[in-house]
């Protein structure tokens, strides 16, 4: 495996959250009735002409800057022939020679955690697809049926360079990726719902040398999981081909999900001519450095600069500046807790900890947390003050997670509030000693050991919400 | 003279002086057809029942004393690769035999603003592919001067329907002079306007970069009105041109006292019918009388315009024909062993040989290893094109020409030669190319058979042309005779 170094590059599409279609009116909402989000210049009835979605134009600049291309100035609409179903008018609307952004790149970190730069080729707009819907088999409906509610969606096609040494690599790149393109807000990055889909460039060469082998293309993998897996696969299977002497063959190759597996779909020789040619329906679009600076402004704080300003700001370990900043959301959440509980760090154990496990467990996002940034610190507050213990803590959030109840309405509900009356903590005191003269004797006695025994005995006896600390003191100087 | 024999602007006066009503128009106008259609054959579609209706409305509108649009009333023909709400649309083609669109084209929304009366969809040549209106898939029709002639296409139903009375004003779209040309050879005014002029939206697409909608009518005049109804700025079509423009009236004007006309000699070379030279001739005698300044320029480019149009043309259509497979609507083979076969088979029967010609050369020149020899280059030459007209519009205010090398040919004689068909739209086409507007006028005849005098202008001057239209027509009197293909005369 070490004698070889794959390489692999990526093309990603990227569905814009634009209201509506790229060349139309219609709506980009996704699912709904099979061709009702439809008309007819997205459906391309004849002497229909598309008319560009001045959002897109702001979006593809919005991600060519975030990703530190260069926007071009002048780019163009282009043609790109297939004959398909799903395809209305046979070809699509695409960028070809003149994208509107190249010359990029973002940062990952490679398989030792050192940072490296991947090359981003290209992005260019173009319209979406529509679906082939399938029913029964071919025996009982020997046909497709077409749903076009997707035709003409925009997306952004990004494009890698071959920079990627590994798997792992490849999905670190796809998750960077995906959090800044989840940061400008352009897309939801959805990849189950195919807002977010990812296509791999794959080759192996022997190490250490410069040129490159023969790749295939991976296409069909529906989730972070599959990229890896699937690319893992592919370089496996390249790999064996070399060692037994056998040809790698230039193809598009499709990921099989449930058999683990990368299937030869369509070799080179079958390979579409596209023919190009510029969309004589729309006129080139202009891109003046005022319109650049304008969506420059507009541009958020971006995961790594604010990666970065966590860190120096907030005093928290890089790692779990990294976790905070992974969503633009789950960030924001962290923020605004810090404004009212300035103690960066416990707040940072709190939301990484209790918040994302219980949100893993219910399978929900940070935008779903029926807890708020201000809940959470008023229950950090109620700590400090005494009024809850540490450990019931996690009990109370999970009750404020569950039903969204203030910490406070929790705690008096569930009568949870801490004990730090000395009177009544005495008077358990008390009843412990004279029920337990054993352990007393042994303490006294000098094993230590058996002032823990007592103290759990307290703790048990009121529920755990004796405040600890206190418990500790009035028993040793009781037993002195 | 019977009303459907009259211009907009004469039954407009007659309207608004409530001499005659819209309805009464209208039932001459399909009086008329009632007698000619069945030689003139102008006609894929009527519709009466609708033409009528809003003809009664244009009289309510009178009678309750509204004032009324220039062409409220008056019958109108549009072709059949203009979209109409609710009625088919077949571009003439088998591939579109049931298609009725869900919307209207720009222009048909434009027209029906202005309370015209539509009478129905003119056969053309299929998807505007040709120069003699036999490429439809449906019909010939005839040309009213000479039922053994063709009308000239593609908007070769227009033209005639205008000529034989079957309409007073018309509808076409130009990409190569499919408006000029039938013009030409039917004895009316064509005019195909700069392009961006007039919104393309809901025009079937043949070749996007040079098709563009205009008028055909009986004089000057009513192309100037028709040219107010359907010129401006649509947000649908992104190719449209957001300019202020001009009342064309305005323009209606006999003087072109010191106009500098230039006259390209590339145009009067080899190819020309001596006869037609002759009429032209005389023409620019007329001009130079009305104190235009007439002289020889050149056009050097102009041998390349028809291989580069025949580069340009198909390799849009190729693209443009694409959606055309049987999937959403239009013609489908029943029997299809998969999507492919049904792809392939419904292209093969839906389309005639013309437009397969074409798509094939088309898909040709856009090929891998052939577009930079073919299409790109077909793309410089188009610039060298348009730079010629352009340094000739420095010295002079418009050009003319012969609109046709020839008049109207017959049936068959052409349409086995593709070549020598396209070679009739010799003079038309750089016009498109160079994206600039052209008029035809009716300039005289040879041998009963009407010639066409076309007038090419730098872009949005229009009204120039018009101007110098407007006054070689007022000291002619070529408009004013009509075909005698009626009924009366048989």
């Amino acid at each position: 495996m070490n004698k070889y170094e794959p390489v692999i590059g990526l093309e990603v599409h990227v569905e814009l959250q634009t209201a509506s279609k790229i060349f139309c009116h219609s709506s980009t909402t996704f699912g709904g009735d099979p061709n009702h989000h439809v008309c007819p210049v997205c459906l391309g009835l004849p002497g229909t002409l598309p008319v560009l979605n001045r959002k897109v134009v702001e979006a593809a600049i919005m991600i060519g800057l975030a990703l530190n291309c260069s926007v071009a100035r002048f780019c163009k609409f282009d043609r790109k022939h297939y004959f398909y179903p799903d395809l209305p008018k046979n070809y699509q609307i695409s960028q070809y020679d003149l994208p509107i952004a190249d010359n990029g790149y973002l940062e990952v970190q490679d398989e030792d955690g050192n940072p490296v730069r991947v090359g981003i080729t290209r992005v260019h707009m173009e319209e979406d697809a529509g679906k082939l819907v399938h029913q029964g088999t071919d025996a009982t409906t020997p046909y497709s049926l077409v749903d076009y509610n997707r035709t003409g969606v925009p997306l952004l096609e990004i494009v890698s360079e071959p920079d990627m040494r590994s798997p792992r690599e490849a999905r670190a790149y796809l998750d960077k990726l995906k959090t800044i393109i989840q940061y400008t807000g352009v897309s939801d990055c959805r990849m189950e719902e195919g807002s977010l889909r990812c296509d791999a460039n794959i080759s192996v060469r022997l190490r250490g040398s410069q040129t490159l082998g023969t790749k295939t293309e991976i296409k069909n993998m529906n989730s972070f999981r599959a990229l890896q897996k699937a690319v893992q696969f592919e370089i496996n299977r390249q790999i064996e081909c070399l060692e037994t002497g056998r040809r790698i063959v230039q193809e598009t190759r499709a990921w099989d999900e449930i058999e683990g597996v990368t299937l030869a779909t369509r070799s080179k020789e079958e390979a579409h001519d596209y023919r190009y040619f510029p969309e004589p329906d729309l006129v080139p679009i202009v891109i003046s450095p005022s319109w650049i600076e304008e969506i420059t402004r507009q541009l958020p704080e971006l995961p790594d600069a604010r990666c970065r300003r966590f860190i120096d700001e907030y005093r928290i370990p890089a790692y779990d500046a990294g976790v905070l900043t992974g969503s633009r959301e789950l960030g924001d959440y962290y923020e605004e807790c810090v404004k009212i509980y300035p103690q960066a760090k416990t707040v940072s154990n709190w939301v990484m900890g209790e918040l994302l496990r219980l949100l893993n467990d219910t399978n929900s996002e940070i935008g779903e947390s029926r807890v708020t940034p201000r809940q959470l610190a008023e229950m950090l507050t109620l700590i400090d003050k005494g009024t809850i213990s540490g450990k019931l803590a996690k009990e109370v959030f999970g009750e404020m997670f569950r039903t969204g109840k203030d910490a406070e309405m929790v705690v008096k509900e569930k009568g949870l509030e801490q004990i730090s009356d000395e009177v009544s903590i005495n008077a358990v005191i008390e009843q412990v000693i004279a029920s337990h003269p054993g352990p007393v004797a042994d303490y006294r006695a000098g094993k230590d050991r058996a002032l823990g025994f007592l103290v759990g005995q307290i703790m048990k006896d009121t529920r755990g919400k004796a405040n600890p600390g206190l418990v500790n003191e009035l028993l040793k100087n009781r037993l002195r | 003279m019977e009303l459907c024999e009259l211009t907009a602007n004469e039954l407009h006066r007659m309207l608004t002086g409530k001499d005659v009503r819209a309805e009464e128009i209208c039932l001459s106008v399909f009086r008329r057809i009632d007698k000619t259609e069945d030689q003139v054959k102008a006609y894929l579609a009527l519709h009466p029942e609708e033409a009528l209706e809003q003809a009664r409305a244009v009289d309510r509108k009178i009678a309750k004393g509204e004032e009324i649009s220039p062409l409220a009333g008056i019958p109108i023909a549009l072709k059949d690769n203009l979209c109409t709400k609710g009625h088919r649309t077949t571009c003439a083609s088998k591939i579109l035999y049931n298609f009725v669109p869900p919307y209207n084209a720009t222009v048909v929304d434009k027209l029906n603003g202005q309370d015209v009366v539509i009478i129905g969809k003119t056969n053309m040549d299929e998807f505007a592919m040709g120069s003699s209106t036999e490429n439809s898939a449906y019909q010939q029709t005839c040309n009213p001067w000479n039922p053994d002639c063709v009308p000239g296409g593609s908007s070769g139903g227009s033209a005639a329907a205008v000529a034989a009375g079957e309409a007073i004003c018309a509808l076409g779209s130009d990409t190569g002079g499919s408006i000029r040309q039938p013009a030409a050879f039917c004895g009316v005014v064509g005019m195909k306007p700069t392009y961006g002029t007039v919104s393309r939206y809901g025009l079937v697409a043949f070749a996007s970069s040079l098709d563009q909608i205009g008028p055909l009518s009986k004089d000057v005049t009513d192309c100037a009105l028709m040219l107010n109804a359907i010129c401006g700025h649509d947000p649908m079509d992104s190719t449209s041109v957001p300019t202020e423009l001009p009342d064309y009236r305005e323009a209606l004007v006999t003087d072109i006292d010191g106009f500098r006309i230039g006259i390209p000699a590339e145009y009067f070379a080899a190819g020309l019918d001596d006869h037609v030279r002759r009429v032209i001739e005389e023409a620019i005698t007329v001009l130079e009388q009305r104190g235009a300044r007439v002289e020889e320029t050149t056009l050097p480019h102009t041998e390349y315009a028809l291989p580069t149009y025949y580069i340009i043309a198909p390799a849009e259509a190729s693209s443009n024909l694409a959606r055309y497979d049987g999937v959403r609507y239009g013609y489908r083979v029943e029997d299809a062993k998969d999507v492919l076969d049904m792809f392939s088979r419904s292209r093969s029967r839906g389309f005639g040989a013309e437009v397969k010609r074409r798509v094939m050369l088309g898909t040709y020149a856009l090929s891998a290893g052939y577009y930079d020899a073919y299409y790109l280059e077909a793309l410089k030459v188009r610039t060298l094109i348009r730079r010629d007209f352009e340094r000739a519009f420095e010295k002079y205010d418009c050009l003319i020409s012969p609109t046709t090398p020839s008049t109207a040919f017959r049936f068959g004689e052409k349409v086995d030669d593709p070549v020598t068909m396209y070679l009739s739209d010799v003079f038309t086409l750089a016009v498109n190319l160079a994206g600039l507007p052209g008029v035809s006028i009716p300039a005289g005849f040879v041998d009963g058979m009407p010639v066409g005098l076309q007038f090419i202008g730098k872009p949005f001057s229009e009204s120039t042309l018009l101007r110098a239209a407007y006054t070689f027509e007022q000291s002619t009197t070529h408009h004013l005779k009509r075909p005698s293909l009626t009924p009366e005369v048989e």
